[in-house]
């Protein structure tokens, strides 16, 4: 899964050395927490949003036949 | 994206030299003139011509990998057609587990669509529309939404109010429009702000 997030993330800005994803597990749910360098958080969360929502909608379709729900925390 | 700078007597003999050092040909890659070079006398005190040649990542090997990476992460073995047209770039995915990758109502088609059309035209000159499509989903869809706006274009009609149907994205916003757009009783608009714009029929 993490490596999904950084598969998704990496075309997306100019500095993919800086791109972090930290797991958070707990009992229900697991939250991925994705840090980008502070140049190219508009890149991943885009207008609106509009970047953030479709990166979440991928990740949700990836954790669809997980148990836990899971999250994905932006910056 | 690799690069080279390579310098020559003339502009066209350090393009050559650059082509040759990465081993590419004159249309897979981006120039740019540093110096144009000086004609000196007798070839004395004459400056070389310098360029930069960058070997750009053809746009659709980046899409086409792009895709698949992320494909393969979500497990499922689809298989990826490729159509380029003018500046349409449709991909065409098949395999046992796609429903995953269209989700509800298309939203996972969607999310990957959109993402891959910003992979695609980031940092280039070319732009390109992007379509991704999963075993014949936007014909599908089509015939949905089309049967959908008929219907509440009827009950639109019937209650004389408005109707206003749920978010789409922009192309399927069109579908309706376009269905609609021969009808004399009603009249559609959008409204909302992405990603909320959803259309409105009017009697």
């Amino acid at each position: 899964m993490k490596a999904l997030i950084e598969t998704i993330v990496t075309p997306l800005v100019d500095y993919p050395e800086d791109i972090s994803v930290a797991v958070n597990e707990e009992e229900h749910k697991v939250v991925y927490h994705l840090t980008v360098n502070s140049d190219d958080v508009g890149k991943v969360i885009g207008k609106n949003g509009r970047i953030a929502k479709a990166i979440r909608t991928v990740v949700y379709a990836a954790g669809s036949d997980t148990k836990k729900r899971i999250y994905l925390d932006i910056m | 994206m690799r690069q080279v700078t390579a310098s020559g007597q003339t502009v066209e003999e350090a393009v050559q030299s650059a082509l040759k050092q990465l081993n590419t040909s004159e249309d897979q890659v981006k120039i740019d003139i540093i110096d144009e070079g000086k004609k000196g006398f007798l070839g004395l005190f004459g400056s070389k011509a310098v360029v930069k040649v960058s070997l750009a990542e053809n746009q659709l090997q980046r899409a086409t990998k792009y895709l698949t990476n992320i494909t393969d992460q979500l497990g499922v073995a689809a298989q990826i057609d490729v159509k380029v047209n003018d500046n349409e770039m449709i991909f065409e995915l098949s395999g046992e587990k796609i429903a995953i990758l269209i989700g509800k109502r298309g939203q996972t088609l969607n999310a990957l669509q959109y993402l891959l059309h910003l992979v695609v035209n980031r940092k280039s000159d070319k732009y390109y529309t992007v379509i991704v499509d999963a075993e014949g989903y936007r014909a599908r869809r089509q015939g949905t939404l089309e049967n959908l706006a008929n219907r509440l274009a009827d009950k639109a009609i019937s209650t004389k109010r408005e109707v206003s149907l749920e978010p789409m994205p922009s192309f399927e916003r069109k579908i309706i429009h376009t269905t609609l757009q021969d009808h004399n009783e009603i009249s559609t608009y959008s409204h909302g702000v992405e990603p909320n714009r959803h259309v409105v029929i009017k009697p």
